[in-house]
């Protein structure tokens, strides 16, 4: 079981995201933002950062990378991808979610422990997870605010398709506490918060972040 | 030589948190004149001749996949005299 972690320039949590997929019980694989081949990887993280600078949008330029070129296509076929903050806005910038992320209501860069509620764990990336579990991984981005038309909303509402939301108060002005969601199919998962941050006691707010790594390897051995 | 500005501006449905940090501002420092404020991008393109039609065509063919978020941003083209 191979799960590859890409690194763009501007990429922070690379090594944060690789380590999680070992500690989930995977392999990582490093893939780079030049590559044209995805070193046959199983499934694919966009970890957080800043990549490419966010010159543009967030995501804007990095979408244009060679090796973004295979994951949009893989994912199309149905291969898992998570990306966790700057990587959900690589993947919205992608259209391989809907929506977009703009500047946090507030202005402020955020940090924080924040707790979410999963709220669908039918995804190769929650399965880990109880129905309506409720975990505290940390926050951190200037840009975290989902926005999305209203005919949208409903679609992502109606069909299952947000897979996580803050609890309390919203902490970016993301429309209807959305702190994550999944594209029709359920392969590819888009999360503002960190859970590559939490997967130990010592280091994080909790250890729950682990689970979207074990997730996945649930995922891959069913 | 021909330039082209696209300017890109969020949807008016979009939250903008930064034009609304300005038009706090502004009273602040005795403006009062504003009752809203958007801010966007301003792109100037510099290119060879022209304006063409095939030019502008590739210009807005930029803009809509590269210089503005078409889930969240509208876009417009001009040619500045």
């Amino acid at each position: 079981m191979r799960v590859g972690v890409i690194t763009f320039p501007g990429t922070l949590d690379d090594r944060d995201a690789a380590r999680a997929v070992v500690v989930g019980g995977a392999e990582a694989v490093s893939l780079w933002h030049g590559d044209a081949d995805l070193k046959g990887v199983d499934a694919v993280v966009l970890p957080g950062g800043f990549s490419y600078g966010d010159y543009l949008r967030c995501g804007a330029i990095s979408r244009f990378a060679p090796v973004m070129q295979l994951v949009i296509e893989a994912a199309n076929k149905g291969m898992p991808v998570l990306g966790i903050c700057n990587g959900f806005q690589v993947l919205c910038e992608s259209h391989l979610l809907p929506g977009a992320l703009t500047r946090n209501s507030d202005l402020h860069f955020l940090c924080r422990d924040q707790e979410i509620e999963i709220v669908n764990n039918k995804t190769p990336w929650t399965n880990s997870f109880k129905q309506g579990e409720n975990i505290v991984i940390p926050l951190k981005n200037g840009e975290g605010s989902f926005q999305c038309d209203d005919q949208t909303l409903a679609m992502l509402e109606g069909e299952g398709r947000v897979i996580a939301r803050y609890v309390g108060d919203n902490p970016n002005g993301s429309r209807n506490l959305i702190a994550g969601i999944t594209n029709a199919k359920g392969n590819v998962v888009g999360l503002m918060p960190h859970p590559e941050h939490a997967i130990n006691e010592l280091t994080g707010p909790s250890a729950q972040g682990l689970g979207f790594f074990t997730s996945i390897l649930n995922a891959m051995v069913k | 030589m021909a330039k082209i500005v696209v300017d890109v501006m969020l949807k008016p449905e979009i939250l903008d948190p930064q034009g609304n940090a300005v038009a706090s501002a502004l009273p602040r420092l005795g403006f009062t004149f504003a009752t809203s404020v958007r801010q966007g991008k301003r792109f100037e393109i510099e290119i060879e001749g022209g304006p063409t039609a095939t030019q502008l065509a590739e210009v807005e063919k930029a803009a809509e996949v590269l210089l503005s978020n078409p889930v969240i941003e509208n876009f417009v083209v001009r040619v500045e005299k």
